[in-house]
């Protein structure tokens, strides 16, 4: 067939060769942080199971998930969500056609990650 | 053949197998979970340490236990979707088949759970 070379043709460059930059950086980690928050949806959903089955069984999911190793996933994972949340509102935006200009795409990709922060330390005083 | 036209003939033909149903899925799933996520994480995060009949009480309540469900459907929706473009990204063949079949089934079942668990609570 036309494809003889299939599988051996070069590769266009992507993150291997270029140089860190922040645009490429905060789209990687809308993937990261997207995909790493299952571990603590599935940790929700087996509290949830818990809390349906009963008392005992509910105080363990209690205690793993309020455990300084709980917290840590939930904390990480509560960043990370208000991530996704900025970056997901980020690709909103450029859904519009704006915003693709680079001074402008660098100046979104401070705001996500300020933002953030910002509203993982609101959460983390608010609840 | 008849009925047969050239925008039949094209329709899945492209590398993706399809339009843009997976892009504009993406795009209104996000949409709602701009609007579930700040609410969910409010009403839910002060019970992840409240005792077992606080939890029984809290989601037996209406908003509770709706915006728990809704949560639960839409974000194993949109997560399902979103390690589908992953895994299409960098795993090759019949595994990227196996792995995104294993991701949607763990996706709904992660959903039944939860949301099995919920109605226990709530009724």
């Amino acid at each position: 067939m036309a494809d003889v070379n299939r599988g051996k043709r070069p590769l266009s460059p992507h993150l291997t060769i270029y140089r860190p930059q922040l645009t490429s950086m905060t789209s990687i980690f809308t993937r990261i942080t997207g995909n790493a928050m299952l571990l603590a949806a599935l940790m929700i959903v087996w509290w949830l199971l818990a809390a349906a089955t009963g008392p005992g069984y509910y105080d363990l999911a209690r205690t793993v998930i309020t455990s300084w190793f709980g917290s840590l996933i939930m904390i990480l994972s509560l960043w990370a969500l208000w991530y996704h949340f900025c970056a997901g509102l980020r690709h909103l935006y450029w859904d519009t056609g704006r915003g693709f200009e680079i001074k402008q795409a660098e100046r979104l990709g401070i705001m996500v990650i300020a933002g953030s922060f910002i509203l993982t330390v609101l959460t983390l005083i608010l609840i | 053949m008849a009925f047969m036209t050239d925008r039949k003939r094209a329709n899945g033909m492209g590398s993706a197998k399809e339009g843009t149903h997976h892009f504009w899925s993406m795009t209104v799933s996000s949409i709602a979970l701009a609007i579930l996520m700040p609410l969910f994480i409010f009403n839910f995060g002060p019970m992840l340490d409240e005792s077992y009949a606080d939890v029984q009480a809290h989601f037996a309540r209406p908003y509770p236990a709706i915006l728990t469900g809704l949560t639960l459907i839409v974000a194993f929706t949109h997560f399902k979707m979103g390690a589908q473009t992953m895994i299409e990204d960098y795993v090759k063949g019949g595994a990227r088949k196996i792995t995104i079949i294993a991701v949607s089934l763990l996706s709904y079942a992660a959903m039944a759970t939860g949301l099995f668990a919920l109605a226990s609570i709530a009724l």
